[in-house]
């Protein structure tokens, strides 16, 4: 790794304005973490034993098993669609080059609603083929169990693979013609050329796509809990709510925590030789293979089949839904939750994104352990269930709002009440410790891909560290930072259980309004609301993806 | 591109407007954190309002406003904790964030075994767990009691919903108190190898599995029965089934409760007690009785027509105070017996 500061002396690091603020939001991101070790240090009553001896090795085999499944099926569909739409030239692929991203507005827990509805025994399609076939009973014939671990892996696949799509997607964009073009004169042909060039190439990229996948993964909920896959979260909420030990299930998601610093690892430890750094205005233009016949329509369908079934088929079920009870789910409170959902989400994107530029920038300045470290830690909290880092927020929150209330009443004799506590700022905050790795990883990755001799060069012409990340950087980087900004975005639209728990009181967004019913097996009464957080979702997906796109012809330029 | 500079000002004016949305508090008001859906219980809130002028806030979440509540401390907004099951009321009460209380209106409205200790909660409304059997495969007097769930003339035909929740733990500890705990767990062991399937979904999705053919028979509360009819597409499931209130013969069916309890910083504690006075009285109970198919506490309060029509069924007498004793232990028994996987 290239540092600009392997040399400075430490105390000299402490004056350093880039370290002092990386370790300041490291300090502010970590307090739920920090909160929630303490829960699991210092439980009430210890159930661990319990867990251990009873259930804990079925959760962590399952948690296992659905990881690499929905993994494997990610990268498939992932890294496959960006290939051929980047490189490739067939019918449809304008289209499919955005569309690729639509599933990626749909929730997990919506998708796996959805599906169990039509596949089920008394879903559309196995009552098609009953009436077809003439079969009477389910004993009659076989027919894969949607609720099951092959039906979780396959759901979430559907909704987590767009992450690696738009990575891998954005690296290839970014890619110099001239190291595939070499590659091609020296007699590969284009699969071998991906395989060895493009591929390990846009690894980081990749890598990171596939990392935020895997948490996921680990912390969804909503899809586990409806298809009774009890992982390690599923066996955390059990803990935490049908046990009441709060300790137990910080405990748990200690052992989460675990997995996921493993995680980080293997993948650092993947490529810790390489180090490439592409100059961009010796790019050719992007040439593209024209597909023809039955390769085209192969091309077309790898495609197609992820978008609809991420995203055509759920929105046709939910649009029908939403058009049949629209009576009972049109409230007159509903652009009142749109505006709610939209403003945190906006809001939230901004500071995450900003402190992920601020954190990827601090370690490409003062590549030293500890910076590294501290930009580690500062992405844990995206690997905590929603819930739990609630939690661990309200913790610390309340610890301040309660301590300056009493030093107010002490020394001037008023109450403050509770300053943070049950704000829309506790949601802001949990967005921004939740998503920050998102925007970080996602940030650094663009990041090191610019050649230091740029720094060198903008250095010796005067400007500052904090001019040249204004001047070179930002604009150089500006596809990956667009790419991170969507990402939070519909990530914090989606997300849920934080929102429930943190929220002021009356306070919906459209995600708890879905929730109320969806809870309840009602989705159809909430299918309006599942549909407006879809196609709110849409909008910047577009939009965003227009601009990385356009990053093609911006690199031309310069 | 996107001007990075400009939105930094325009963001902190949405910060400070959402800000100020939450600040702005009516003078007469009472904060709720509620474990129950909005839907179920804004239409009582509302003529709370209409006849008081006091507004009701809410906060629904299903987990962790019991934690919320403790971390708050005594500068918590709530007034109210409203939930469901004996298990959530009695860890209000054990984390020792909830007060006791008495009102006349109180007393003459909830019987006693339906009060907590020094009035720290009360429940509102009762809800019997029963067996739903399928109407055309198990003849009546096939079944009729908890204990016969393990006879192994029903294998492969049991469907419930997770053994942990806590209206199933609710029924566990009920065995246990009746029975012993190495006795519940062989029982609960016998139950676990007749399943048609492993445990999931809720109380609605086992009436489902019924009518589907999955199994015979399902564990579940009796209100969603009502619940069901209401709903275009699920009235079938329950046509589907029988409601079979279980130990008739003896102790009586298992009951659960929905309940009520005062914060300890109780900000608007007048107007609190206002709404738990109004929560027992004859309208409010009224209302649980016809929107939720549940039971009223207040004696005198008649269920719906609906829920009347299945009949007069005995309760299980045994203090509640005794399922919540054996919460823990019963979530145990799930996880020993593997009753989940």
């Amino acid at each position: 790794m290239h540092t600009f500061a392997h040399t400075t002396p430490l105390n000299k690091r402490f004056r350093n304005p880039w370290f002092i603020s990386a370790s300041l939001v490291a300090v502010m991101v970590g307090l739920p973490i920090i909160a929630v070790f303490y829960l699991a240090f210092f439980p009430e009553e210890n159930i661990w034993p319990h867990l251990a001896s009873t259930v804990l090795p079925g959760y962590i085999s399952s948690t296992l098993i659905l990881m690499f499944g929905v993994g494997t099926l990610s990268l498939f569909m992932g890294v496959g669609a960006a290939w051929l739409v980047t490189m490739c030239k067939f019918p449809g692929r304008k289209i499919l080059e955005w569309a690729l991203l639509l599933p990626f507005a749909v929730p997990a827990y919506v998708i796996a609603y959805v599906y169990t509805d039509l596949l089920e025994y008394a879903g559309l399609v196995q009552g098609w083929l009953r009436a077809l076939f003439g079969w009477s009973s389910s004993k009659d014939y076989w027919f894969p169990e949607i609720r099951s671990m092959g039906g979780a892996i396959t759901m979430m696949a559907l909704v987590l693979y767009p992450y690696v799509y738009l990575m891998t997607r954005a690296a290839f964009l970014e890619q110099s013609m001239s190291l595939f073009s070499a590659s091609r004169n020296l007699g590969h042909s284009p699969l071998q050329s991906f395989l060895r060039i493009s591929i390990p190439v846009a690894r980081p990229a990749i890598a990171v796509g596939l990392s935020l996948v895997l948490m996921e993964t680990l912390n969804d909920f909503g899809t586990v809990d409806f298809f009774a896959v009890r992982t390690l979260t599923a066996g955390l909420y059990d803990t935490w709510l049908n046990m009441g030990n709060i300790g137990g299930a910080a405990q748990i998601a200690s052992l989460m925590l675990i997995f996921v610093v493993t995680l980080i690892y293997m993948e650092r430890f993947s490529r810790r030789k390489q180090k490439q750094f592409e100059s961009k205005n010796q790019g050719h233009a992007l040439e593209q293979f024209q597909l023809t016949g039955l390769r085209a329509g192969a091309a077309l369908l790898f495609c197609a089949l992820p978008v609809v079934a991420g995203f055509l088929i759920p929105v046709t079920v939910l649009s029908y839904y939403a058009y049949h009870y629209f009576e009972v789910s049109w409230t007159s409170n509903f652009l009142n939750h749109a505006f709610n959902s939209f403003t945190l989400s906006v809001i939230a994107s901004i500071t995450t994104i900003a402190l992920g530029i601020m954190l990827a920038y601090s370690k490409r300045l003062n590549s030293t352990g500890i910076t590294q470290l501290l930009v580690r830690f500062s992405g844990l909290g995206y690997a905590m269930p929603g819930a739990v880092l609630a939690v661990g927020i309200i913790v610390p929150f309340a610890a301040f709002d309660n301590a300056v209330d009493d030093m107010f009443r002490q020394h001037f004799g008023i109450s403050t009440g509770l300053l943070l506590s049950g704000t829309t700022f506790a949601i802001i905050f949990a967005y921004t410790v939740r998503f920050l790795a998102v925007s970080a990883g996602s940030i650094e990755s663009s990041l090191a891909k610019v050649t230091p001799s740029m720094d060198m060069a903008s250095r010796s012409l005067g400007h500052n560290n904090l001019s040249t990340l204004f001047r070179v950087h930002l604009p150089v980087i500006r596809g990956g930072i667009l790419t991170a900004a969507l990402v939070v975005f519909v990530d914090c639209m989606k997300e849920l259980p934080a929102t429930l728990i943190l929220r002021p009181f009356n306070f919906e967004t459209l995600a708890t309004h879905v929730y109320q019913y969806a809870s309840d097996e009602l989705l159809e009464q909430s299918a309006l609301a599942a549909l407006i957080i879809v196609l709110v979702g849409i909008v910047p997906v577009i939009f965003l993806s227009k601009s990385i796109s356009s990053t093609r012809t911006y690199n031309k330029k310069t | 591109m996107i001007n990075f500079k400009r939105l930094i000002p325009s963001s902190l004016v949405i910060i400070g407007s959402l800000l100020s949305i939450t600040q702005s508090q009516a003078a007469e008001e009472v904060n709720v954190y509620s474990y129950r859906q909005p839907f179920l219980i804004q239409p009582i809130f509302d003529n709370f309002t209409e006849t008081t002028g006091i507004n009701v806030n809410v906060v629904f979440a299903k987990k962790g406003l019991t934690e919320r509540l403790k971390r708050e401390g005594k500068n918590s907004p709530a007034d109210l904790v409203f939930t469901v099951d004996i298990g959530r009321l009695d860890e209000v009460v054990k984390a020792n964030v909830v007060q006791g209380v008495t009102t006349p209106t109180l007393n003459e409205n909830i019987p006693s075994q339906y009060q907590g200790p020094e009035g720290q909660w009360y429940a509102l409304t009762t809800r019997a767990r029963v067996i739903y059997a399928s109407k055309e495969r198990v003849a009546e007097g096939e079944i009729t009691s908890y204990e016969d769930l393990a006879n192994p003339e029903w294998k492969g035909k049991i469907c419930t919903r997770s053994g942990k929740h806590p209206y199933n733990v609710a029924l566990i500890a009920s065995m246990i108190a009746h029975h012993g705990e190495a006795e519940t767990e062989s029982w609960l062991s016998a139950v676990k190898s007749n399943l048609a399937q492993k445990p999931q979904g809720n109380d609605r999705a086992q009436v489902k599995a019924i009518k589907e053919g999955v199994c015979d028979l399902a564990i579940g509360n009796n209100y969603y029965y009502g619940k069901m009819l209401m709903d275009k597409e699920q009235s079938a499931w329950a046509h589907a089934v029988n409601i079979v209130f279980p130990n008739q013969g003896d102790r009586g069916t298992h009951v659960n409760i929905s309940g009520i309890s005062l914060t300890k910083s109780a900000p608007n504690k007048e107007n609190a007690i206002k709404l738990m006075d109004y929560l027992s009285a004859p309208m409010a109970q009224k209302m649980f009785a016809e929107q939720n198919f549940e039971y009223p506490v207040k004696a005198g309060v008649e269920p719906s027509a609906l829920v009347s029509s299945w009949g007069k069924f005995k309760s299980d007498a045994l203090p509640l105070k005794d399922i919540a004793k054996y919460r823990k232990l019963a979530v145990k028994l799930v996880d020993r017996t593997g009753f989940d996987n």
